[in-house]
């Protein structure tokens, strides 16, 4: 009964699927899409394990229905890098040790990547600001805000040599 | 956590939504910015067998200025208010408590509509809509009507919202010329809701308070305006003492709920604190 059909754009492809409306989009991604990047932490929306992108926002996918995305442009952690090559908030996180057990990461990759294109010049304080809808149970976040510089160094200097 | 099952609509007009909702009754409920109503849903707290999905409806979005009127869409999210250029050069009580709302995820979604219909006290906007006398404008079955905020919040996850209404706009008026104002809020974390919390807008004339306004969050079953509190101080030279008079008059109108924030008695003595620091801070941006 309550079924819908959805077309979205996830990680640059066209999708069509039929999808439960209850189906949150977390679920969505992870047992209709095999995408299990986007973690459920406490859904509940605080620990921001789920972190996606619509649209150019960063939301929390398990407060989100799947059948909202009908049209929408979805990025999850696996669309982040390009042609085999990581992206720099992945090679960061990975060069400054922003991670220990992982958990986290998916979320906070994704919600580096879109905050560091709404500032890409951020101060320490904003970086904390700017990710403090997502929580972390191992790092004590030092590295993670050292990661999130790092990274926005890199798309700085990318930024240069192409311009 | 799976909300329970439901129909979802989409409708792209206001009007379409309204026809939806006064076809379906009390089954149906509007899905907003969805970051209290899907939390609700996933512990059936709420059980519509509807959803009428209103994000799709352009005409609910953004901030208007119409004559002395600034009018915001009830669609407008979190993150909208705080970068909006005309409510932080005319209201800009707003957008700076916004940014105490929740985090950077949940501001993308939640709406400022969604946060004053919802009715829950411990919510920010009901306050701030008070400070700013703000007139709620909603559609019906039998048309458009308008609502003070001073009228709207009639009890706990109790407004003057009828089964099939939406809330379309929230209209305010520009803050008088030199106003000060200030929100203080006391959280035990990003993301929380108010232990205590207080919306002051102040101006002055010749040395004296020719307007205020003193609001609280989460002290009572509602929002509440601090009317005696404000009294205290209009057309006085403030000094600390009427200050903290001032203050100690708005802890007598606080009826807050005991929960993991803490006991009535400590909440009403926290509202004091709040009170006195809104007050402090909204005078040093007074000229
Ligand atoms: C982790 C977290 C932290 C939060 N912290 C805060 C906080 O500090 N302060 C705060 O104020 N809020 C906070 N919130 C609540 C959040 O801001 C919600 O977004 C808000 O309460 C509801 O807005 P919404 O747009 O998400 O509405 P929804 O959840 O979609 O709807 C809420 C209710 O209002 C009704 N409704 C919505 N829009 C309309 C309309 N236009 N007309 C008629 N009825 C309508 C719905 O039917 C529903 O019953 C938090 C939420 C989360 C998840
Ligand atoms: S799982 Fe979505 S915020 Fe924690
Ligand atoms: S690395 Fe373990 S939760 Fe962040």
């Amino acid at each position: 009964m309550a079924k819908q059909i959805v077309k979205m754009t996830l990680n640059g492809q066209q999708i069509e699927q039929l999808v439960d409306s209850r189906t949150l989009l977390v679920h969505f991604l992870r047992e209709q899409m095999s995408l299990t990047g986007a973690h459920i932490g406490c859904e509940t929306s605080h620990c921001g394990a789920c972190t996606v992108d619509i649209d150019g926002e960063s939301v929390k996918a398990c407060t989100h229905l799947a059948v909202q995305c009908d049209g929408s442009d979805v990025k999850t952690v696996e669309g982040l890098a390009e042609a085999g090559a990581l992206h720099a908030v992945q090679e960061a996180f990975y060069e400054e040790h922003g991670l220990q057990c992982g958990f986290c990461t998916p979320g906070m990759l994704m919600r580096s990547y879109r905050f560091l294109q709404e500032n890409p010049n951020p101060t320490e304080d904003e970086i904390r600001l700017g990710l403090s809808g997502n929580l972390c149970r191992c790092t004590g976040y030092q590295n993670i805000v050292k990661a999130v510089q790092s990274a926005a160094i890199k798309l700085q200097q990318k930024e240069s040599a192409t311009a | 956590m799976i909300p329970p099952s439901f129909e979802y609509h989409r409708p792209s007009t206001v009007d379409e939504a309204v026809g939806l909702l006064s076809s379906l009754g009390s089954e149906a409920k509007i899905l907003a910015g969805g970051h209290s109503l899907l939390p609700m849903m996933k512990l059936r707290f709420a059980q519509p067998e509807h959803l009428v999905d209103i994000n799709r409806i352009p005409e609910l979005k953004g901030v208007r200025v119409v004559g002395d009127d600034i009018v915001i869409g009830a669609m407008t999210s979190e993150n909208a208010v705080i970068a909006d250029p005309v409510l932080n050069e005319k209201v800009p009580l707003l957008p700076e408590a916004a940014k105490l709302i929740a985090d950077p995820q949940v501001r993308n979604r939640g709406t400022i509509g969604g946060d004053i219909a919802h009715g829950d006290p411990a919510n920010d906007h009901p306050a701030l809509a008070l400070a700013c006398d703000a007139v709620m404008t909603i559609a019906g079955p039998n048309g458009k009507r308008q609502v003070p905020a001073s009228e709207f919040f009639l009890g706990t996850y109790w407004t003057a919202l009828e089964e099939s209404d939406i809330l379309t706009e929230i209209t305010v008026k520009a803050f008088p010329p030199g106003a000060g104002y200030s929100y203080k809020k006391l959280k035990r974390k990003t993301g929380d809701w108010a232990t205590a919390a207080c919306a002051v807008v102040i101006a002055m004339s010749g040395g004296a308070v020719s307007h205020i306004r003193i609001t609280l969050t989460n002290l009572g079953p509602t929002a509440l305006r601090a009317h005696e509190a404000e009294s205290i101080l209009m057309g006085q030279h403030v000094s600390d003492a009427l200050i903290r008079q001032a203050a100690e008059q708005a802890m007598e109108i606080c009826d807050p709920a005991e929960d993991l924030r803490g006991d009535a008695e400590y909440k009403t003595a926290m509202a004091g604190q709040m009170v006195q620091r809104a007050i402090h801070d909204a005078l040093s941006k007074a000229s």
